[in-house]
């Protein structure tokens, strides 16, 4: 057990501080980088604290506390997908249509007499 | 000859067709000439946009590949934006005839159905499907039957053709992967009405279709769960509909599409 919570805390120091490496070097925007900070800080205080492991089994009903702490991890990553799916599809769109208003207006510039086809 | 009409624009979605796009162009302007051909390059790797100007269209270049519908949307804003009254889809890879294109234009001034699919199986004419393709249709004929309230024969056919209504919907909300029989499902929500003709279809001219055998159960899945939500937006719009100009020909009710 106590082997496991310092892998975490390792795991998780690590993921913050590449998370806010990232950030400083501009690869991620700060809009996108604190649910992963948030996470990462989760992740090191319940590997810190046992206690905090200890009450989140209980208050799962789970009799083996690294159990909640899977079970947490689980639902982290899975809230931050699903996060990142939103964010991605509405990315896609935007990006879709933007490339269609590029093509439109490039078409217009070389056909400056189109618009008017039942003049 | 068929009449010339300037309120028509045949659009010509392609991707990587430079061994098709020109007899597809010039095969419409033997029909229709003078009628505007615009082929929309989904950023093609190879001469598709080239080989289009020769034959004598006019070339919108998108400068990323979208897919399908997002190639065709950008036709369909793009007409819309330029004042069309009708837009003829014909695809780039020589399936479609272009001889059939002036039924489809005469069914959309005629019928006032804001849509209008150039049908295979409307009647008996030669055409033949894969196995593959045959079932898919098979069963979304069965599934949009009880949406759209009517039956739809050919329910994936891309020879479609559209008024200015349809054109205003689409350019707003239109499916972005395997459009066809969503967009059906689109025109649906708004109360629109669709009508099919018999078409002739060809095999493809040049190139490999994009939905191979590996791809079909991924199509199946996505354009059901499409059309399954674009039926839940039905309810959710449908007290923001406005109410539909009364139109001075009133469509045939009973088997619409034996009326062409």
């Amino acid at each position: 057990m106590d082997r496991l919570l310092n892998v975490l805390t390792v795991l998780s120091g690590a993921l913050l501080l590449s998370v806010l490496v990232s950030v400083r070097r501009a690869h991620i925007r700060v809009e996108y980088s604190v649910s992963w900070l948030l996470a990462a800080t989760a992740l090191l205080l319940l590997s810190r604290f046992p206690g905090l492991l200890q009450a989140a089994a209980h208050g799962l009903g789970l009799s083996y506390p690294p159990l909640a702490l899977l079970l947490v991890i689980g639902c982290v990553f899975l809230v931050m997908f699903y996060r990142y799916s939103v964010i991605l599809s509405k990315l896609r769109d935007d990006n879709i249509a933007l490339a269609q208003r590029v093509a439109i207006l490039e078409y217009r510039l070389q056909h400056p007499g189109d618009g008017q086809p039942n003049a | 000859m068929p009449p010339r009409n300037h309120s028509l624009l045949v659009i010509v979605p392609a991707y990587n067709e430079e061994a098709a796009v020109g007899g597809v162009v010039r095969s419409i302007h033997e029909v229709l000439p003078g009628t505007p051909v615009l082929v929309i390059d989904d950023c093609s790797a190879d001469g598709t946009q080239a080989v289009a100007r020769r034959a004598g269209a006019r070339v919108l270049a998108l400068p990323h590949h979208l897919g399908l519908g997002g190639c065709v949307q950008a036709g369909y804003k793009l007409a819309f934006e330029l004042g069309y009254e009708y837009v003829i889809r014909v695809d780039g890879d020589g399936q479609h005839d272009a001889r059939d294109i002036p039924r489809i234009f005469e069914a959309l001034r005629r019928s006032g159905c804001e849509m209008v699919i150039g049908s295979r199986f409307v009647e008996q004419n030669g055409s033949r499907t894969g196995v593959v393709r045959g079932l898919g249709i098979r069963f979304f004929r069965l599934v949009l039957r009880p949406i759209l309230g009517k039956p739809v024969r050919d329910p994936t056919s891309g020879f479609v053709g559209v008024n200015r209504s349809a054109l205003q919907v689409f350019s707003k909300s239109f499916p972005l992967e395997y459009p066809e029989i969503e967009a059906l499902v689109v025109l649906q929500r708004k109360r629109f009405r669709f009508v099919e003709v018999p078409c002739r279809m060809h095999p493809r001219a040049a190139g490999r279709s994009s939905i191979t055998a590996a791809r079909s159960i991924y199509y199946i899945v996505h354009v059901l769960l499409g059309v399954f939500m674009n039926v839940l937006k039905f309810d959710q719009r449908a007290g923001l509909r406005t109410p539909r100009p009364p139109r001075q020909e009133k469509p045939q009710r009973r088997h619409p599409w034996t009326a062409f």
